[in-house]
């Protein structure tokens, strides 16, 4: 991890933790906590698989949310290299030359010599960190965002990946199939963040038509999927020597973000961004300030207000639900009518 | 009605057949989207609004037609049999596609994926069954009458 500029430290805290302030106690979900909670799940779980089906349909496993108090993120990058070294067995094995696009407009997008790359969103780099510096209140803070995909409760890119390669697990996780993927990109353009990256040269197009049509694979932050199947916490979770994320059940962690914010004074985001995602920030300055703040772009998501982005599906599941119903009326209706005027005529 | 189903079949199978094609991102990449009044296409999210409001009309026909059919149960023919078998299945997949669309509804990834090739493959299977019925004659739905004849 290139060291980032700056201190990355708040220089002046406005949470001041005195012995019975909630943020003086270690969050009861810290991390520590996560393997209890995780195997509780699990045994609850394990304890269903006993009960009569009848029971078990009405239990449903909850998702993993994470919160993360950035008031407390000091910038130093563990997370992010964790990260590489911990995932770095999921990360595409390039076929070069990587072949030519037809037609020309379609770019190659090729990571496999920047994997070194910290400073935003590759394929090869799934969570960095941003930096904020800003006043509130006429106090100033340099803030750090660990930013990685949010895991959306209704994930556009899942629901709009017509391959069926983007997907969400029962725990919450959204994760792509990097085998499966044809790499066009769509579940990049609509996530509301941008956050998946494309790698071109690997993936299960260079089997089919590699010219024409696909163009590498998709690559993000699968909150590693594989280490919660284990019952293992994430690895960026685990590297953090500041503590600063806690994960657990989404209603747990909702109420502990709350908490969390009310402590503080201070704001939350990705609760109801993109109609809820399973990632909260939690921040003792409002986020419109850091947007402003942070630098953004290409693999550099924003952090601004952002409305469900499937609300539009939501609505019109309504009118196909009522159309066919509308069109058993309207036949019933001709059928008599034409019976009538067939009478009529006799 | 009947007639203006009729009428309507044809462009509301062809626009969820483009707007079907339209989930893979190949029509920006193709330079159609770039072609005036197409832009649309390029659109990931107003494609697939398109594509849900056409699923709405044709339920609607799809539904008028079936009335009608259980009215007079006129025999199908092997080809109308094979239309409507294929049509009802992509139907099924659709309806589920879009039911795990919706918050706090999702399937197994494996069942998902199942279902987004399945719905491909009996579009596709769709198409060159009503390719076939139309290059050789066998437009009718059914034996007997006109009454649904070519839609
Ligand atoms: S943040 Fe983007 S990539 Fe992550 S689940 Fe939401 S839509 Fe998908
Ligand atoms: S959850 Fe796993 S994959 Fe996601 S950013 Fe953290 S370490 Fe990386
Ligand atoms: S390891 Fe923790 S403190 Fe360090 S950058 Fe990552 S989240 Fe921040």
């Amino acid at each position: 991890m290139t060291p980032p500029t700056g201190t990355h430290m708040r220089k002046h805290s406005v949470i001041e933790s005195t012995p019975n302030s909630p943020l003086s106690r270690r969050p009861s979900f810290s991390r520590r906590s996560f393997l209890k909670v995780f195997s509780a799940a699990g045994a609850a779980a394990c304890a269903s698989a006993a009960k009569p089906a009848e029971a078990q349909n009405t239990e449903k496993q909850e998702e993993l949310m994470t919160v993360l108090d950035i008031s407390k993120c000091v910038g130093c990058g563990e997370c992010v290299a964790a990260c590489k070294e911990s995932n770095a067995h999921k990360y595409p094995t390039v076929r070069k030359p990587i072949p030519k696009m037809f037609p020309p407009r379609v770019k190659v997008e090729d990571w496999s010599d920047k994997k070194d790359v910290d400073d935003r969103l590759t394929p090869y780099n799934w969570l960095y960190i941003q930096t904020a510096e800003l006043e509130h209140d006429g106090e100033d803070f340099e803030l750090n965002i660990p930013r990685r995909c949010l895991h959306c409760t209704n994930p556009p890119c899942a629901n709009l990946c017509p391959w069926g390669a983007a997907l969400k697990e029962d725990t919450g996780i959204v994760r792509i199939d990097e085998d499966i993927c044809l790499g066009g990109a769509k579940c990049r353009t609509v996530c509301p963040w941008h956050i998946p990256q494309r790698q071109s040269g690997a993936g299960l197009y260079l089997d089919l038509l590699p010219r024409f049509a696909g163009n590498g694979t998709m690559l993000k932050c699968d909150r590693c999927y594989d280490k919660i199947a284990e019952g293992k916490e994430p690895a960026c979770i685990t590297a953090c020597p500041e503590d600063i994320q806690t994960i657990g059940p989404r209603s747990m962690m909702i109420k502990h973000a709350k908490a969390l914010a009310a402590s503080m004074n201070g704001y939350i985001y990705g609760l109801d961004e993109n109609g809820g995602t399973n990632t909260i920030y939690v921040s003792p300055v409002p986020f419109e300030k850091i947007n402003n703040a942070i630098e953004k772009g290409r693999g550099r998501p924003n952090l601004a207000p952002v409305k469900n982005s499937m609300a539009n599906e939501e609505t019109l599941t309504s009118a196909l639900i009522a159309a066919p119903l509308a069109g058993i009326a309207a036949g019933v209706l001709k059928i008599f009518s034409d019976a009538r005027k067939e009478k009529q005529n006799d | 009605m009947t007639n203006l189903i009729r009428k309507l079949w044809v462009p509301v199978m062809t626009l969820m057949a483009i707007t079907g094609m339209g989930q893979m991102p190949i029509f920006k990449r193709y330079y159609v989207a770039d072609i005036p009044g197409l832009a649309w296409l390029g659109e990931p999210f107003t494609v697939h609004w398109v594509h849900y409001a056409g699923a709405a009309v044709l339920m609607f026909m799809v539904a008028v037609i079936t009335i009608r059919w259980f009215a007079d149960r006129e025999p199908l023919t092997t080809s109308g049999t094979l239309r409507i078998t294929l049509l009802a299945l992509l139907i099924c997949t659709g309806y589920i596609r879009v039911v795990k669309n919706l918050p706090d509804i999702h399937f197994s990834p494996t069942f998902t994926m199942l279902i987004d090739w399945t719905h491909l493959l009996f579009a596709m299977l769709l198409g060159v069954a009503a390719l076939w019925s139309a290059r050789t004659g066998r437009r009718s739905y059914t034996k007997q009458t006109e009454s649904l004849r070519r839609i």
